[in-house]
């Protein structure tokens, strides 16, 4: 088919070009809305992609960058112990005065959650500290005093040390490592029946509570913050749901016997050798 | 959005293969050190304390 110059159809979405050559055709309004469509899509998997990424994160990146910080309080804390300053300190004065917030407090370790479970306690509870390993309360008793030691460490994440901590039972040990002593603290209740409930002080081994219960970490557990001490105790708090901060899951342990010289038994108590 | 970065990286499609790499690396690294941990306090899940 033959046209004459004068019957050549226009196409109107083709512009002409220089020397008549194509251009690129004009955007109509159908294209438009495709590629507003097709970028929304891709902004919406971009944000499923950062989500995912950010859920990599808590689980795996903060334990791999928490693992180290935890290594570093508990090298900072062991040469601090074996500085001969600590060391020729008179007795009875290591371990009765708070750290400075960000020092280490204490070598925790729980049978239960792991024959080798070894955590270095970093003093204060705020984002900063707890990533570092478990934190101890400020204001609470030092380990081995009277009163009531408080500790806080994260379920899941950032090392997750208190993951399996609803697998603690009564009478299941906690033993505090300091300068120059072990302090074996042993979970409330009655370990032949695994009843959390029935030590006569009336404070139960494990409980659920809100996040505003802040009693439970009171110098006698459960009572209020200014109520006398009447015992030794160590109290721990985590999260509750396992992957939610909604309530917390706390255990109670009391201070089961005097203090052990680390000179006399540098292996630590017959607790960490066989419940 | 990525067509339009692809098109304008430069090289041949071997380059901008390693280039798009190196970018969502470069991505990935700013979200796990800067923008997350930033992000994380502000946000409710590792609370594990109790205060009023």
């Amino acid at each position: 088919m033959t046209l004459s110059s004068d019957t050549v159809p226009i196409d109107m979405s083709v512009a002409p070009g220089p020397r008549g050559s194509r251009q690129l055709p004009r955007r109509t309004a159908g294209d438009t809305v495709r590629t507003v469509v097709r970028g929304f899509g891709q902004l919406l998997v971009t944000v499923g992609l950062v989500l995912l990424l950010f859920v990599v994160y808590e689980l795996y990146v903060t334990d791999w960058m928490s693992g180290r910080q935890q290594h570093a309080l508990a090298d900072d804390l062991r040469n601090e112990w074996t500085d001969p300053a600590t060391v020729n300190a008179p007795a009875g004065t290591a371990g009765a005065a708070e750290p400075a917030i960000g020092a280490g407090v204490a070598f925790m370790r729980i049978p239960r959650l792991g024959d080798d479970w070894n955590r270095a306690v970093v003093q204060g509870t705020d984002q900063e500290e707890l990533s570092q390993g478990p934190g101890h309360y400020v204001g609470t008793a030092m380990p081995g005093q009277p009163g009531n030691v408080g500790i806080a460490g994260h379920r899941v994440g950032r090392g997750s040390p208190f993951l399996d901590l609803d697998k603690l039972r009564p009478g299941d040990a906690i033993v505090v490592e300091t300068a120059d002593s072990w302090f074996t603290y042993r979970v409330l209740g009655d370990p032949a029946t695994g009843n959390f409930k029935s030590d006569p002080s009336g404070i139960p081994g494990q409980e659920i509570v809100p996040p505003t219960n802040v009693d439970v970490i009171s110098p006698t557990p459960d009572q209020p913050e200014s109520a006398a001490v009447s015992g030794s105790y160590l109290t721990i708090t985590t999260c509750h749901p396992k992957y939610s901060a909604r309530q917390r899951l706390v255990v109670h342990a009391k201070l089961d016997g005097a203090a052990l010289s680390k000179a006399k038994a540098p292996d630590g108590p017959p607790a960490l050798s066989g419940r | 959005m990525y067509t339009w970065i692809w098109r304008h990286l430069p090289g041949n499609a071997a380059v901008k293969s390693v280039e798009t790499l190196v970018l969502l690396l470069a991505v990935v690294a700013l979200l796990f050190f800067v923008v997350f941990p930033w992000a994380e306090p502000h946000l409710p899940f590792s609370d594990v304390t109790v205060d009023h």
